[in-house]
């Protein structure tokens, strides 16, 4: 075999065999793939009870429960602070509905604010890595694991409903709920609707403290369905939506 | 080629000395070093082989966290017909119950590092 002969038949081996550890390579990673069942298609929507809220002043059930089963952290700096539902007054929620008769008691109306899981989300639709997207339900789903930190979706948001980590939230946390991951420093975040809780069949965790409590001012569910609690409630009384002329479509009602 | 024996010679002993590692461990018989992890006490099968998780665990998590945070699931059926629930802290962490003594010690031993615990809870260990 002269040298030419040898180069051409060692090389054609070598790429045999590589080809060979490529193949089996391929084959083993398309395995592993977990069982995928059928999610059942909804629209998840929140109806906030005005009305029923104000009659207990300073309560924060729906606040705390939401708050801990998230690992949401207490940051006293406000520049730095993170929340996904907290209370802010009528007039800053709704600056449409305040005119010059409006009394100073209904102005400081404190309201549950979280994000409004809009149907045109204008924070979906300007996340450059798919972080925070629209999921085919109606919840607006935010993925930490592919978050950059860019915070283009908290300029999109007119709510202010997204906060930036920015710094590490583990030492503001009082308590920590272990099933629930924390964040770390430069990912937004932000109210899912409980998206870990509804694949599991339970309520949002603030819906469930406001009911457990009795007070019933928070209701959940697809106002589509027949019979539920929440299409009737939006059927038969007013509702307003935050900022409706911005063409964001909110998902969360305040029935008045 | 008049020196086609030294040279060959000469190929022979460089080819020795270039995989001594190689056979002084085999000489030994065990490897030079290798990471001690502690399993869990009383559980015999992962939710795949030993084999399967040894050599695909960071693919199964990975389909694991797009299953949850992307498709909305959290069940996964194991290729023996078992169910589990998809979590890193509840179901992983359930019976490796020290990270520290599983996870990081191959980690540590073939230098990667995983961020899952920047979030990740850790209940045994951290906050």
């Amino acid at each position: 075999m002269d040298r030419r002969d040898f180069i051409k038949t060692a090389g054609l081996g070598a790429f045999g065999l590589g080809g060979a550890a490529v193949g089996t390579a391929l084959i083993r990673a398309t395995t592993t793939k977990p069982s995928r069942e059928v999610v059942r298609a909804k629209r998840w929507a929140m109806g906030i009870d005005l009305r029923a809220c104000a009659q207990h002043p300073g309560c924060r059930k729906c606040i705390d429960a939401c708050h801990a089963a998230h690992n949401v952290p207490s940051i006293p700096e406000p520049r730095h602070e993170v929340k996904w539902l907290w209370k802010a007054t009528y007039e800053r929620t709704f600056p449409e509905q305040v005119h010059e008769y409006t009394t100073a008691t209904t102005r400081e109306q404190p309201v549950p604010v979280l994000c409004n899981h809009c149907a045109n989300a204008p924070c979906a639709r300007v996340c450059p890595t798919g972080a925070t997207w629209k999921r085919a339900d109606g919840i607006v789903m935010m993925d930490e694991h592919r978050c950059i930190g860019c915070r283009y979706c908290m300029a999109a948001c007119p709510y202010g409903a997204r906060s930036f980590n920015w710094q590490d939230p583990r030492p503001y946390l009082h308590t920590v709920t272990a099933d629930y991951p924390t964040r770390a420093k430069g990912v937004v975040e932000t109210c899912t609707f409980c998206a870990e809780r509804l694949v599991a069949g339970l309520p949002p965790a603030c819906v469930e403290a406001c009911q457990a409590a009795g007070f019933g001012a928070l209701l959940f569910g697809d106002p589509d369905e027949p019979g539920a609690e929440i299409g009737r409630a939006l059927r038969a009384r007013d509702a307003l939506r935050r900022s409706p002329a911005l063409g964001t479509a909110p998902q969360v009602f305040y029935l008045v | 080629m008049a020196d086609g024996a030294k040279v060959a010679g000469g190929l022979m002993v460089f080819v020795a000395l270039a995989c001594a590692p190689i056979w002084l461990v085999l000489a030994r018989r065990s490897t030079a070093s290798q990471p001690e992890i502690e399993l869990p006490v009383g559980q015999k099968r992962c939710v795949e082989s030993a084999e399967f998780m040894r050599q695909r665990h960071a693919a199964l998590l990975v389909d694991w966290r797009d299953a949850v945070v992307r498709e909305g699931l959290n069940r996964y059926v194991a290729s023996d017909g078992r169910e589990f629930r998809i979590s890193l802290t509840g179901t992983c962490l359930g019976c490796h119950t020290q990270a520290s003594a599983f996870c990081d010690r191959c980690h540590a031993y073939i230098g990667v590092s995983p961020e899952c615990w920047s979030c990740h809870v850790r209940p045994s260990e951290n906050p």
